[in-house]
């Protein structure tokens, strides 16, 4: 028993585990971002009972637009103003309501709203038509624009008419956070290896202290498994407790194999371990890993499916960005997560980033500056 | 005699540099020697071949007998060294770091116990490194260095940048080693009295080659009666040390 505690393999996963568990940085953009972030973001994207939307109506010069509008009918109807603007409900017991506030402002106050994402849709009337400004590529503009359009020529009963075609789904994994929850734990492993890592390494080498080290009978081997053992650790630590996070607020449900996201895990583990030993063999200047350091992850955070899906994408990169270790991951976590899938389904993926990791930790291992 | 350290026609280069020229050097064991320069005289250079962190040209090198080509490990256990500004990992205790070097040499905590001792670091044990003082933090470097009892030990400016007190502790801390007579020391320093008050030698280099190698005080005689190792190198080169 007494060796154990002797032992530099031993002693130096200790050290670095108290290293990271000493760090107040460490704590807060290992756990606590995280948070943040998937509440941040679940709770802003996340789909309500109840929505409101505004739109801008463009005053004519001289003339109350909205009383000369088709809309006048509608909102004669519903004369009481909110927060000063035309406001008209539309009721659907299945799917939600939906408050509309119709904004009466000049051409530059519509503007205005629109870049700050206030409105989606303009309405002016021009030679006693309804005209409908919105961005085509938005989405949610389309659709609004749909709906407006739907009860300015159908009435307010629109919206409400037709309840026994809708049958609501309540699928598992289709939710927002539900995508985002497995993105973010690949995220968090990328990052934490690369940082706690990379940069570890990069800054030890500037500070001499790799090169103090190996000027003793450490096996240098033993420096770099207990760096990466500690963050491996550290790494299960932040999965779990940003889990149990979104299982507690958002009732998020692994619905696959355990035992394969545990494999894949430890797959995406090794993956960015060993793309880490060779980002960091290299140099010695803090501020070039750095550089280096987020040369390779910032692009791989835009572009992975961790927001949002990289089928937005043009056609042509996307089997590149498929092929990326931070896709792989993310897609195989999220299949496992919202899809059910088990070893069978994520083979490849966990194939590829294993033998990534082990290629670029030996190459890395080959070429290391030690000094 | 078994020197500690053999040198011998040994020659180092990088790529237009010659950092060292056929340098030859023997120190007994226990003998304390300083090792002094200019910038770029080649101490480095040389010293790091003795640490085996680089191999020479030419040449050949032996600690205790022994070679870096085929003994690196047992001569790992030989030698401690201590480098100029090196810095520990921020956030573990002096106990911590000292056992954690500790545990390359597969010692324990007694003696981690004995180390914090004698650099007189008792109060400090539960210290994060990262709050130490200058001298504080090169007397746990020098104690990681002691830490295996070296037969050699390579010191490189251990006190530069300290205050008076804090030199003289470390001071102290190597002459009490001195006297154990077990270990051997090589110094490069700046400071001509840390060289005069430790060392049995006085090993001065310029441009890759050895100038002079003895005693402070036949070195002295030797070079038109100079006061100092300044002078002595201006008699020598016409330049001072430390241009």
């Amino acid at each position: 028993m007494n060796s154990i505690f002797k032992n530099q393999l031993y002693r130096l996963i200790i050290a670095h585990i108290k290293e990271i568990l000493r760090e107040p940085a460490v704590l807060f953009w290992g756990i606590g971002f995280p948070i943040l972030m998937a509440w941040g973001l679940g709770i802003a994207f996340s789909t309500k009972k109840e929505m409101s939307r505004e739109i801008a109506i463009i005053q004519q010069n001289g003339t109350n637009s909205i009383q000369k509008s088709v809309l006048s009918d509608i909102i004669g109807h519903y004369p009481e103003k909110q927060k000063g603007d035309f406001y008209l409900p539309l009721k659907n017991q299945k799917i939600g309501d939906i408050h509309l506030f119709f904004h009466e402002c000049s051409r530059n106050e519509a503007e205005i709203l629109l870049k700050k994402g206030t409105v989606s849709l303009i309405i002016e009337g021009i030679n006693n038509k309804m005209v409908y400004s919105f961005d085509p590529a938005n989405a949610e503009a389309q659709l609004l624009y749909e709906l407006v359009k739907g009860v300015v020529y159908n009435g307010p009963g629109y919206y409400s008419s037709h309840q026994d075609e809708i049958k609501p789904l309540t699928v598992s994994g289709t939710r927002y956070i539900d995508f985002l929850i497995p993105g973010l734990i690949a995220m968090g492993i990328m990052m934490s290896s690369s940082w706690g890592i990379s940069y570890t390494l990069i800054d030890r080498r500037s500070k001499k202290l790799l090169r103090r080290m190996v000027a003793t009978p450490m096996k240098k081997s033993n420096l770099l498994i207990a760096l990466i053992t500690a963050r491996f650790l550290m790494n299960v630590i932040e999965a779990l407790v940003l889990f149990f996070f979104a299982w507690l607020y958002f009732g998020i449900h692994i619905q696959g194999s355990i035992p394969a996201l545990i494999i894949l895990f430890i797959a995406g583990n090794i993956a960015f371990a060993g793309i880490s030993v060779l980002l960091s063999s290299h140099t010695s200047n803090p501020e070039i890993g750095n550089g280096l350091i987020n040369a390779m992850v910032t692009p791989m955070m835009v572009v992975s499916g961790i927001f949002f899906s990289y089928q937005h994408f043009p056609e042509w990169t996307i089997p590149i960005i498929r092929n990326l270790p931070l896709t792989m991951l993310a897609d195989g976590i999220r299949s496992i997560f919202n899809e059910g899938a088990g070893i069978m389904q994520i083979w490849k993926e966990i194939f590829v980033l294993s033998a990534t990791g082990v290629v670029t930790f030996i190459v890395g291992l080959r070429i290391f500056k030690w000094y | 005699m078994d020197w500690i350290v053999e040198v011998s026609g040994v020659n180092k280069s990088f790529k237009d540099v010659h950092a060292v020229k056929s340098v030859d050097l023997s120190i007994k064991p226990g003998e304390f020697v300083a090792l002094l320069g200019p910038n770029g005289a080649g101490k480095t250079t040389l010293v790091e071949m003795i640490e085996g962190l680089q191999l020479p040209d030419e040449g050949m090198i032996k600690i205790a007998g022994k070679s870096w080509k085929i003994h690196q490990t047992e001569l790992h256990r030989l030698i401690g060294i201590s480098l100029q500004e090196t810095k520990f990992m921020e956030r573990l205790t002096v106990f911590e770091t000292i056992q954690l070097f500790a545990s390359f040499y597969n010692l324990g905590t007694k003696r981690v116990i004995e180390i914090i001792e004698m650099v007189d670091l008792q109060e400090k044990k539960k210290a994060y490194v990262n709050n130490l003082s200058g001298g504080q933090r090169q007397r746990l470097a020098v104690g990681i260095a002691l830490l295996n009892k070296p037969l050699i030990l390579l010191l490189d400016e251990p006190t530069t940048g300290l205050d008076p007190s804090a030199r003289r502790g470390i001071w102290t801390l190597l002459k009490n080693l001195k006297n154990e007579k077990e270990t051997s020391l090589i110094l490069t320093t700046h400071y001509m009295d840390e060289a005069e008050f430790l060392c049995d030698r006085i090993i001065i280099m310029d441009q890759g080659s050895i100038l002079a190698d003895n005693t402070l005080e036949k070195l002295l005689q030797k070079y038109n009666q100079a006061r100092n190792l300044d002078e002595l190198f201006i008699n020598m080169t016409g330049r001072h040390l430390y241009d």
